[in-house]
């Protein structure tokens, strides 16, 4: 069971799966063991508190002061709130993000979705094809990719090369503002394979009785692909959503490195996240940036919040 | 690609029978073959581009080895202040260190989450779901001050010090989710046998996670490798640089007027990462299907 689903199921929305209750299905009743407990789990608690939940509430504090690293923080109270209502440069990391995020997003699972449902039906050699379409999933996140991709899409670059062997003369695809983003948008979709695994392992899942019982039923390759494969693929549909919308507001590497930390042209491929650290690492302004850190955290808790509550209408569970 | 695969699987079934069945599974594999050459053409072109002189890389699009030119290597190697080797064994380090923090403090959380009973079990595992979503950022600044006070600025700790407490909350899952597929009844039986919590855990559970722990340890290998955003920020001393560092550090200082020695560079901090997901493949997929992580 996937980490969403654990998740729903302790909202009690599931029956909780594979949790030993005690006194649960299998009818034995285990005694509780805290002092075991707690000592085994006892680096995780010392992290959670200690760089995760304390920071956390640190940040929190933070954001409402006007801090420089240098000296003690300041209580500004909501001033770096309503600074971020008239920041043009964050307005504009919000409009590059929401793009990067709901272009690069989509089409990343649509190419996932597709290519799991071609190798699926058997072909020879899917293993082969499966790792070759899973490698970029691996380097993407590098420093070194992020040099290839300013190489390829530059003035000069690989791809310009290969337009001008068909005689298209091409741009500066990354110099000129309305596609530097775009380029990026392609390294995003360039790592479809793991969303891809995951789907390959959900579409192992449908039983191969209902694809017979439609073939018997006159069904066609789209029709059994619409009736049957998309409704019991929705579930893990949702949950590759929910999680590359979420990885997806976080990327920073490939920005920062193919706009050589400026996240330029003109802003154009200045994510929220880069803004932030330019805010906080670039200026030493960490009140403002912690700020912005809470809304990040804001705004993806809402998106997945929202996604969860639209899920009730499109996923399917079979059982 | 796609609507000739679909349309070709269309044409299969309603002119069944003839040619079409047999040329099929062909269009398939050509289609397929295409598309992986497209996705892997630029990196194939980047290692065969470091391996040309440094102005071929704007006029030569294609992927013919000729003669192997090994000078890019030479360049690219002493280029910044330190040697590359310097880089490669500080990103060792922090992979090493790393890979033993979230096997140890991991598969400790995950043992108390998937066999033992105890207080507050629910709302301490669904934190532990919780957290694997948490954005870096919310917790990066005042991470940073809490380690420069602490004087680990320019040092490997804070990059190893929170693996060791199990911050990688996915691994933490991931395990869970393996040792809950182990039957309680070996539990039982070394129990009988006399062992206490800590014996169980060291002599039944461990041996049998060992798929688990491989898991961990090639993701915890390529992410800490390729890792950028935390190392960037601790890592200011260009003695203390790891790969990623130096290479973006490369870009800005050579101005991008040597794209051999630099494509020669991204070739060897790719190499770990190629080596990796051919030796580890296996747990890779079986790791993301499990648990869906990325």
């Amino acid at each position: 069971m996937s980490a969403l689903g654990e998740l729903g199921s302790l909202r009690g929305k599931k029956p909780a799966g594979q949790l030993p209750d005690r006194g649960g299905g299998a009818g034995k009743v285990y005694k509780k063991d805290n002092l075991a407990a707690y000592l085994f789990l006892a680096p995780w608690l010392l992290g959670l508190f200690l760089i995760t939940i304390g920071p956390m509430l640190a940040s929190l504090y933070l954001s409402f002061t006007d801090y420089n690293l240098i000296q003690a923080p300041q209580w500004i109270g909501l001033e770096n709130f309503t600074r971020m209502l008239s920041d043009e440069r964050l307005h504009n990391s919000l409009r590059v993000t929401f793009t990067y995020v709901f272009v690069s997003v989509p089409l990343q699972l649509a190419v996932a979705l597709l290519l799991a449902v071609v190798l699926d039906r058997g072909v020879r050699g899917m293993a082969f094809y499966r790792s070759v379409f899973y490698l970029p999933s691996l380097l993407g996140s590098s420093v070194a990719i992020a040099i290839l991709w300013r190489q390829v899409f530059g003035t000069e670059g690989l791809l310009n090369q290969v337009l001008a062997l068909v005689g298209i003369d091409g741009k500066g695809w990354i110099s000129d503002p309305s596609t530097a983003l775009g380029t990026l948008v392609v390294l995003n979709v360039w790592t479809f394979g793991s969303p891809m695994v995951i789907f390959l392992a959900g579409l192992r899942q449908i039983p191969t009785m209902y694809y017979e019982a439609a073939a018997v039923d006159g069904a066609g390759v789209l029709g059994r692909f619409f009736r049957i494969t998309l409704p019991l693929l929705t579930p893990i549909i949702f949950f590759n959503l929910v999680l590359q919308i979420i990885h997806a507001f976080q990327s920073f590497t490939q920005a920062f490195v193919v706009s050589g930390g400026t996240g330029g042209p003109s802003d154009s491929t200045m994510f929220f996240t880069l803004y932030l650290y330019d805010r906080g690492f670039g200026n030493f302004d960490m009140g403002y940036a912690s700020a912005m850190a809470w809304f990040l955290l804001v705004i993806i808790g809402a998106f997945t919040a929202a996604n969860f509550f639209a899920s009730k209408y499109w996923v399917f569970y079979d059982d | 690609m796609t609507t000739e695969t679909m349309r070709g699987t269309v044409a299969a079934r309603s002119t069944a029978g003839i040619g079409w069945t047999r040329i099929r599974p062909l269009v398939i594999h050509l289609a397929l073959a295409a598309a992986a050459l497209v996705m892997l053409y630029p990196v194939i072109w980047m290692v065969v581009s470091s391996l040309r002189p440094g102005n071929e890389i704007f006029r030569e699009p294609s992927i013919l080895v000729r003669d192997l030119h090994i000078e890019n290597y030479r360049v690219g190697w002493n280029a910044l202040t330190e040697p590359f080797t310097r880089y490669l064994l500080n990103s060792a380090a922090v992979v090493f260190g790393s890979v033993l923090g979230n096997l140890v403090s991991c598969s400790m959380a995950a043992y108390a989450f998937a066999r033992l009973e105890f207080t507050g079990k629910k709302l301490w595992f669904a934190i532990m779901l919780l957290s694997i979503m948490l954005p870096i950022h919310v917790v990066i600044v005042p991470q940073y001050i809490l380690f420069s006070q602490a004087g680990w600025i320019n040092t490997f700790l804070p990059l190893v010090v929170p693996k060791l407490l199990a911050t990688d909350a996915f691994f933490v899952f991931l395990m869970v989710q393996f040792i809950r597929g182990i039957p309680r009844e070996l539990d039982e039986a070394a129990r009988i046998d006399g062992c206490g919590r800590g014996g169980i855990f060291l002599r039944v559970i461990l041996p049998l996670m060992v798929p688990a722990l491989a898991t961990t340890t090639i993701f915890t290998f390529i992410w800490t490798w390729n890792d950028f955003f935390s190392q960037l920020i601790y890592l200011t001393d260009p003695k203390m640089y790891t790969v990623p560092v130096a290479l973006r550090a490369f870009v800005d200082a050579t101005a991008e007027s040597s794209w051999g020695s630099m494509f020669a560079m991204s070739v060897v901090s790719l190499l770990p990462i190629f080596l990796a997901f051919l030796l580890g493949q296996r747990f890779l997929i079986k790791g993301i299907a499990t648990t869906g992580i990325k």
